[in-house]
């Protein structure tokens, strides 16, 4: 990086590149050629910011200007304005909702105040495809220190004494992981690296695999020596070719710098890292499944014991870790368990990666310490809810998880509080609902995934999922009874006791949540026939204010099955027997005459 | 589903035997091979895998049972251009449903189907990702971010107006 005074990094994760960050680059690049600053200033393509919601992003180093929302048009007047005459362009700047003031630099948004990134150090600060970077940010200083100063011991009981816990949802101790693989002898180990990233709404690993690659490629080497595994293995999803790209790249760089092969860094260590493909399994999370899969199998999962540990992929010990957990190992290497430990709760240590989505002003990725509030979450860094409507719940743990609602708000985020609270940590995935959101058909949704996804092996899961749906399917159509409740409790609880893995095992908690907290919306659908967000169609009925209509037609000549009927100039009235509910005539009515009951 | 009759050509099976072979024939890599081969062919048909299987020395019910297992592999052709919507949670809290109405109304097919003329299939994913952007809609390899049902029926027109 040296050279350049001034760098321009552009965001080029996944989200950005879709609203044409490439094209940002592209023209970037070319104003800066034409104004003849080619050995002044440099464009990165670097990771995701996390700021996903005001993409593309534009940071200029180093004053830490971050410029939002900017469009390829705009590259001109960035170096000519910026760089030329170090001039901000305040259009592009980011304008705080809240304060209605322009906020130059990133450290002082609400988005980022909050957040420690240690996991996402390197995204969005340095090009994930030169190697170079990551070694100037202290990368590849871990593996290093381990091989020369650490025995394997020694490296896992540094893990274990951080007390990392495994990220992708079980929230095992990892140093605990490490130590069952090391201790089995076998003349072959394999390391896992699990990035096959499967819930909707959670994409905290492939922006790892985009903006950083090389941490994980360094942590499964790290694993590979304190486990004694000279076998590294990514399983990552098919559906993710930037990611693909970036760790292979990674991969080829370590490579050829003696980080991987042969002779590590010259003390003989032996290590190598080979690319598996997942082809759209949720089940795959699983590990056993994951293993089976790499195989070359059917992706299901088999009981534990024997755990991967003892007997894993070819039946040999294997460690399983999520990409997350590995982006931690480094930085507690060349940090310190004490230094990783200060940070977190007091169960939970260290920071968790969220995916911010769904009715929030701040769409986004962030990295947090455990123990933060919900409330922080949500109303700080997330900027509140969109289009200043009420809070309603928020999913987490994707849908194996629960809502967790305006009670949760001040209860610190950690592995255990979010059990207690009835959802789960998962891999991290938060959807935000709003009062707009109808929680039956939340519920619904969530089970139609599991329905999908249940790789059918057991029972329980295959055929009971299948009907606590039906169930949700026949509240949310106007037919449910009191009963249904209980038959929902007791099949959903019978489905978490008797499930072979953790997809069945945690599936009914998105109905058993919602039941829990929103009993009164169940209540509305089965004993009202109503939805009270205006969501289920089939219990929305249509009708004419009389007070608002004017008789303009508009309506009946939009309805396209002649259910409105009325003279010229005359109050209309909507035949519910004949409507279909399909809302042409809101959409029409210039008076708010059409009303959904 | 499956009544697509292929009949397959030398070459075909010739390009099949080779992709089994770049991976040594090895009954483990059958997923890797299903990848690179769907990425040949667009689509796993039948008469596809009965190749793969005798080449790998495992049974068509094998690979059969895999190529069914993971909604990745397809067993029909897609469409020129593929269309997939995003049905991820946050996707759907901010209207992917109506969306894909939408789509499935204009198209008159369903999801996993592909329109008589070969030009769309519909298709469902879960999560790309872009949830800043959501609903997402990817056509092919383009994205299109906060897409509403209003914004479909000229999403399509500007594929079939390219012909």
């Amino acid at each position: 990086m040296s050279g350049y005074k001034i760098h321009l990094l552009v965001c080029g994760g996944t989200g950005c590149k879709a609203s044409l960050s490439t094209a940002v680059v592209e023209n970037l690049n070319h104003e800066i050629k034409t104004q003849g600053l080619d050995d002044f200033a440099q464009v990165v393509t670097t990771g995701c910011f996390g700021f996903c919601e005001k993409g593309p992003i534009v940071k200029i180093i180093p004053d830490n200007t971050f410029y939002v929302q900017v469009k390829p048009e705009d590259a001109r007047e960035i170096v000519e304005e910026h760089i030329v005459k170090g001039r901000k362009v305040e259009r592009l700047l980011y304008h705080d909702p809240d304060k209605e003031t322009i906020v130059s630099d990133s450290k002082h948004m609400n988005f980022y105040k909050k957040q420690v990134r240690i996991a996402l150090r390197n995204c969005g600060v340095i090009d994930p495809e030169n190697i170079d970077e990551y070694i100037a940010r202290d990368g590849y200083k871990a593996l290093g220190k381990v091989l020369s100063e650490k025995t394997p011991e020694e490296a896992i009981k540094l893990i274990k004494d951080s007390g990392l816990r495994g990220r992708g949802g079980g929230g095992f101790s990892t140093g605990m992981k490490w130590e069952l693989a090391a201790k089995n002898i076998s003349d072959e180990k394999y390391v896992v690296c699990n990035a096959d990233e499967g819930d909707p709404g959670a994409f905290m690993d492939r922006s790892i695999l985009e903006g950083d690659p090389h941490t994980v490629v360094e942590a499964m080497a790290i694993c590979g020596y304190s486990i004694g595994s000279n076998y590294g293995l990514v399983y990552i999803r098919a559906e993710y070719p930037l990611a693909i790209e970036r760790l292979k790249t990674a991969i080829k760089q370590a490579r050829d710098y003696g980080l991987l092969g042969n002779n590590i860094l010259g003390t003989g260590f032996k290590f190598d890292i080979e690319l598996r493909y997942g082809a759209g399994a949720f089940v795959c999370g699983e590990e056993t499944a994951l293993i089976h899969s790499m195989e070359g199998s059917r992706g299901e999962p088999t009981m534990k014991p024997p755990f991967p540990s003892d007997s894993g992929y070819l039946g040999k010990p294997t460690t399983v870790n999520n990409v997350e957990t590995f982006a931690n190992i480094p930085v507690i290497i060349n940090k310190g368990a004490a230094w990783f430990s200060s940070i977190g709760s007091e169960k939970a240590k260290g920071t968790k990666v969220f995916a911010l989505a769904g009715k929030i002003n701040n769409v986004g990725l962030i990295e947090v310490p455990m123990g933060i509030t919900l409330r922080e979450v949500i109303f700080e860094i997330g900027g509140g809810i969109k289009n200043g409507k009420k809070f309603k719940a928020v999913q987490t743990g994707g849908p194996s998880g629960g809502c967790l609602t305006e009670k949760h708000l001040d209860t610190p985020i950690d592995y255990d509080n979010l059990i207690a609270a009835g959802s789960m940590m998962g891999s991290g995935g938060m959807v935000v609902m709003d009062e707009d959101d109808c929680m039956v058909d939340v519920a619904k949704f969530f089970l139609d995934f599991t329905v999908e996804e249940s790789c059918g092996k057991c029972a329980p899961c295959r055929i009971g999922n299948k009907r606590l749906h039906e169930i949700l399917e026949k509240i949310t159509k106007g037919n449910g009874t009191p009963e249904d409740i209980t038959r929902l409790i007791n099949l959903g609880t019978v489905i978490k006791d008797t499930s072979l893995c953790g997809l069945g095992q945690s599936s009914p908690n998105p109905v058993l949540a919602t039941i829990n907290n929103f009993m009164d919306e169940y209540t509305a659908h089965i004993e009202d026939k109503k939805c009270p967000a205006g969501v289920c169609k089939a219990l929305m009925k249509y009708e004419i204010v009389d007070e608002n209509c004017v008789g303009c037609t508009a309506c009946a000549r939009a309805c396209p099955v002649g259910a409105i009927t009325g003279e010229r100039k005359e109050i209309h009235h909507i035949d519910t027997s004949l409507c279909i509910k399909c809302g042409a005539c809101i959409d029409r009515c210039k008076f708010n005459a059409v009303i959904i009951k | 589903m499956s009544n697509i009759k292929v009949e397959l050509k030398k070459p075909d099976v010739d390009k099949i035997k080779e992709i089994c072979k770049s991976f040594n024939n090895q009954p483990g890599e059958l997923i890797n091979v299903l990848h690179k081969t769907q990425h040949t062919f667009g689509y796993l048909p039948a008469e596809v895998q009965e190749v793969v299987a005798r080449e790998l020395n495992v049974s068509v019910a094998k690979v059969y049972g895999v190529v069914t297992f993971y909604s990745f592999f397809s067993m029909i052709p897609k469409g020129k251009y593929p269309i997939s919507v995003c049905t991820g949670t946050a996707c759907y809290v901010r209207g992917a449903e109506n969306v894909l109405d939408e789509f499935k109304k204009n198209l008159k097919i369903e999801v996993g189907e592909t329109t008589g003329d070969g030009m769309f299939s519909i298709s469902c994913l879960r999560c790309v990702g872009a949830c800043g952007l959501a609903p997402v809609v990817m056509v092919g390899e383009k994205t299109y971010g906060r897409v509403a049902p209003e914004m479909v029926s000229d999403i399509i027109k500007e594929y079939t107006n390219q012909k």
